[in-house]
């Protein structure tokens, strides 16, 4: 605490108020106080941070159900036969605005995918021979087995297409989207 | 009656509670990225979990920059 009469600001050069420049004497700032001024400006701007990502978390809550929950149709992709031929087809499901691709890894071995990359929805491209599924937006791979990211920005693997065989028939039943 | 507080001393506590802000303001960060990759991935087991740790984050950095308002008003 300052003795009482006696200047309290801090100058740069240490000296009293009386030897400062004249314009300083004009204009006495107090240093540190305006610097601490400053700083709380800075921590008020933190918790103002702070808000937006407490009313962005309670949005996320507040949102409703994650996109594509069930129930989900039934619906014919191709014959066994077509999709051995071809070794990978397109489709919609579970409704037209979801691309996705259906999969033949080697005889009676069938998997889809939703087509949407993980990281920012482009359309991934199968690359069969190299067993990986490629996104040429940002060089994101993933495995063409399992779905899941290998290289590349994407961290979540492609949603699953739950498929069914019935008399040489390929048929999705369900759709799920995954985090690991 | 406010506490009388050198300006090193405040200064001190002022350096704590703007690392303690800033760590909370980073986990918060952290916590809405992990929350929307989960949500994404269809689960919502989570959400309103985050959503609580979050608003806690919040209060607990509206009371820390209250402290700080104070000890900016105590005397030297």
């Amino acid at each position: 605490m300052n003795p009482p009469g006696e200047d309290p600001r801090d100058y740069p050069d240490r000296r009293p108020l009386a030897d400062q420049r004249h314009w300083r004497q004009d204009f006495p700032t107090d240093v540190p106080e305006d610097d601490h001024v400053a700083r709380r400006e800075f921590v008020k701007f933190l918790v103002l941070t702070s808000g937006a990502f407490a009313a962005g978390q309670c949005w996320l809550a507040l949102a409703g159900p994650s996109p594509a929950r069930g129930p989900f149709p039934r619906t014919r992709i191709a014959t066994a036969a077509e999709l051995e031929e071809q070794r990978a087809i397109e489709f919609r499901y579970p409704d037209e605005h979801e691309p996705c691709l259906a999969l033949c890894l080697g005889p009676g071995r069938y998997v889809a995918y939703g087509q949407k990359c993980s990281h920012l929805a482009c359309a991934v491209v199968p690359h069969l021979d190299r067993g990986e599924l490629h996104c040429p937006c940002h060089n994101g791979s993933f495995e063409a087995e399992g779905g899941r990211p290998v290289a590349g920005p994407p961290r979540r693997p492609l949603p699953l297409v739950r498929l069914e065989v019935a008399d040489g028939v390929v048929y999705a039943t369900g759709f799920q989207p995954r985090t690991i | 009656m406010r506490p009388i507080l050198t300006r090193r001393q405040k200064d001190t506590i002022f350096v704590g509670i703007f690392c303690v802000v800033a760590l909370l303001v980073v986990l918060q960060l952290w916590l809405l990225t992990a929350t929307t990759n989960a949500y994404l991935g269809g689960d919502r087991s989570v959400v309103w979990r985050a959503a609580g740790a979050s608003v806690g984050c919040l209060a607990l950095n509206l009371w820390l920059l209250r402290r700080l308002v104070y000890l900016q008003g105590a005397r030297d």
